[in-house]
């Protein structure tokens, strides 16, 4: 067991005849990764890295049972890709554009919740099912099959929490980046709930940032509804008001969303929160020993 | 991105919300022409700075002289515009050493019944951009938000259709618009809302708007932020930017494709990732030290861009030792390896460099930089690095 993904999911590509597409496919197929094909308009027929390549996302599915799609089309293309996939009824889809426009997210956020679909991003590295099935820009080698569920709105920031966990033995079940941006697919809350209910996963371990509510709304969630142990990091401390931090939905405006509220709401929960960076892994480790 | 006062009413203007009639003069002479231009009765001279605040803020060169004056005549016109241009600004958004103030606008006054504030901004929560309003017009709305939340009301809505007329009228009668009032803001409203979503805005605010003696609601303010992701469909843009109200070396970043934000610090820091970027300052300032900059040179960057990376951080006369963390993912520790070797000959280190890799390629990135003959201290992990870098400061 696993969330979202696992050994037995059809992934596609879509985006897949592009330098980054293709790389990337490269690296889920080294993986171990069922890649199936790959979609980009006007250049079905065509073959990479092995692949067949279709001309839609309906074709793709049809002639290759796709469960699973990774997107990698640019910006100004990447909403239509995103409701393609979801009107295809592709079940996990896996947005890693980054530099969406927010108000495009809005549409698509509602289309993908009406659906049946579950959209994970935009501008996240993936996601991972240790040893299983790589969809993403992560490097494979660092995950280690374990018992702690991941979820993280930045990219090498989980990269650092599973590189702690492995060393420290605990492993990964799944890793989950959610995404940078202001609107993103799927919330810690849903990644919760999946964790919660995931027989591998024995304890959660989430990296949250600056800008919004939403680390606010998981602590609340976490403790009415989650059993397991959490443990949590809180980037963004020394991030001055007003200034965008690299990613579009990391900042602090009008005194809102700042770390120190967020760390202040997940201790209200009970959930063990890593002061530094350096100590991911060891709050998480803390969290278990403190359950048992 | 940001956009100036004046350029904003301009767009109110194509979207068809009112403004009153405006000039925008860059020497005390074009104010004093733009006052007769535009009738000679009272007007407003306004300084044209990205930051809020100007009605109170004063000049550091003119201490009695505020942002925002009130004009009778040509003179005085010209007068205020004189103390305005070419000096800084200071208000409580600009910091101690204020902004400077490049052009003024030159604007009709009128008759003032009422002060409002609207706001349209995106509300993550509900995943919808939202309009607020309040009777509190004309002052801190930050400050309304916080101790009285229940002075703003606010109604949702799908950027497709815009707002609906009913939603207009709740948000009228809660704010106690009447009579034909209710028409114009009708509007108002909506045409502002289209006007968020057609140019993509992340932040809409006009505070104060004004109802007038006979009823008519218009916009005596405009604050206008973009969404920068939405640059590619909004080719104006560029004609919009004004870049001498950006951080000289945040532009030269951004040009080079990379995220950087400068900082009060003496640590500068080179990473690969926000999220480990914003972590990266976290842990210097829990080691004791204060960090320099945020940037994140990306997943994809190349050796010339890290190279414009270590010119930029170095350029900053505060840094007194660099720190640089990458946990290779798509980059690779071979690149940022090679980079370092290149910047300590191109750009020359005249501080302590403590690195820190890890993930992709890190062997090889390590062997590059133990065969250069760059002066680098090296780290095990993230605290290590900390710890060393810091410690470098004595």
């Amino acid at each position: 067991m696993s969330i979202l993904i696992n050994k037995d999911t059809k992934v596609i590509c879509q985006g897949i005849t592009g330098r980054v597409g293709e790389f990337h496919t490269r690296g889920c197929l080294e993986y171990g990764t069922k890649m199936v094909g790959g979609v980009t308009p006007g250049k079905g027929g065509q073959e990479v890295a092995g692949l067949p390549v279709f001309d839609t996302v309906a074709d793709a599915k049809e002639q290759t049972g796709a469960d699973a799609t990774m997107i990698f089309v640019p910006p100004p293309f990447a909403a239509d890709a995103i409701l393609e996939a979801i009107d295809a009824e592709i079940k996990v889809v896996i947005a890693i554009t980054e530099g969406v426009p927010v108000l495009d997210m809005v549409r698509v956020y509602k289309a993908a919740k009406e659906s049946g679909s579950v959209l994970v991003g935009p501008n996240c590295p993936g996601v991972i099912t240790a040893d299983e099935c790589k969809i993403g820009i992560m490097p494979g080698y660092i995950h280690q099959k374990g018992s702690v569920g991941i979820m993280s709105r930045s990219g090498t920031l989980t990269y650092e929490a599973v590189w702690q966990t492995s060393s420290l033995g605990l492993g990964q079940t799944t890793c989950v980046g959610l995404g940078g941006d202001p609107i993103v697919g799927t919330s810690f809350i849903d990644c919760l709930r999946m964790f919660e209910e995931d027989g591998e996963t024995e304890s959660i371990l989430m990296m949250g940032e600056i800008g919004g509510t939403a680390e606010e709304e998981a602590a609340a969630y976490v403790k009415e509804n989650v059993t397991k142990p959490v443990a949590a990091f809180i980037a963004g401390r020394t991030a001055p008001p007003g200034k965008r931090m690299g990613h579009a939905g990391a900042i602090i405006s009008g005194g809102k969303g700042t770390a120190a509220e967020k760390i202040a709401a997940l201790e209200d929960a009970g959930i063990e929160v890593a002061q530094s960076p350096a100590d991911m892994g060891a709050a998480m480790a803390r969290a278990i020993k403190n359950s048992q | 991105m940001k956009i100036h006062e004046y350029q904003g009413k301009q767009l109110f203007n194509k979207f068809g919300v009112k403004v009153l009639e405006n000039r925008v003069a860059k020497t005390a002479a074009e104010a004093e022409a733009a006052y007769n231009d535009l009738g000679g009765k009272i007007a407003v001279v306004k300084s044209q700075i990205h930051a809020g605040g100007r009605g109170k803020g004063t000049f550091i060169e003119n201490p009695d002289q505020h942002g925002v004056q009130l004009v009778k005549s040509a003179a005085e016109a010209k007068a205020a515009a004189e103390n305005m241009l070419g000096n800084r600004l200071v208000t409580i958004q600009t910091g101690p050493e204020g902004k400077t103030v490049n052009q003024v606008i030159v604007e009709a006054g009128c008759d003032i019944a009422r002060e409002l504030y609207l706001g349209i901004v995106l509300d993550r929560a509900e995943m919808k951009p939202v309009l607020m309003c309040s009777q509190e017009g004309g002052v801190e709305i930050e400050k309304v938000a916080h101790e009285t939340p229940e002075k703003i009301f606010k109604e949702h809505f799908n950027p497709a259709q815009g707002i609906e007329s009913f939603q207009v009228r709740k948000l009228c009668k809660l704010l106690g618009i009447e009579g034909k009032s209710v028409r114009a803001a009708d509007k108002f409203m909506k045409s502002l809302c289209r006007m968020y979503v057609d140019t993509d805005c992340s932040l809409l605010e006009i505070n104060p708007l004004v109802v007038t003696g006979d009823g008519e609601l218009v916009a005596l303010d405009s604050k206008i932020n973009f969404d920068s992701n939405a640059a590619f469909r909004h080719k104006d843009w560029e004609e919009m930017r004004d870049l001498s109200e950006e951080e000289e070396s945040e532009v030269r970043a951004s040009n080079a494709g990379l995220s950087y934000v400068k900082l009060e610090g003496n640590i500068g820091c080179l990473v690969n990732g926000a999220g480990l970027a914003m972590s990266t300052m976290d842990i210097i300032k829990l080691h004791g030290g204060q960090p320099a900059n945020f940037l994140d040179v990306g997943g994809g960057a190349n050796a010339e861009q890290v190279t414009e990376a270590f010119r930029i951080i170095l350029s900053d006369k505060n840094v007194k030792a660099v720190l640089v963390n990458i946990f290779g993912g798509i980059m690779k520790c071979t690149t940022i390896a090679e980079a370092i070797v290149v910047a300590a000959k191109s750009v020359g280190f005249e501080v302590p460099l403590v690195v820190r890799l890890e993930g992709t390629e890190v062997e090889g990135g390590r062997k590059i930089l133990e065969d250069s003959d760059v002066d680098l201290i090296t780290a095990t992990d993230l605290g290590d690095a900390a710890e060393k870098v810091v410690a470098t400061l004595g």
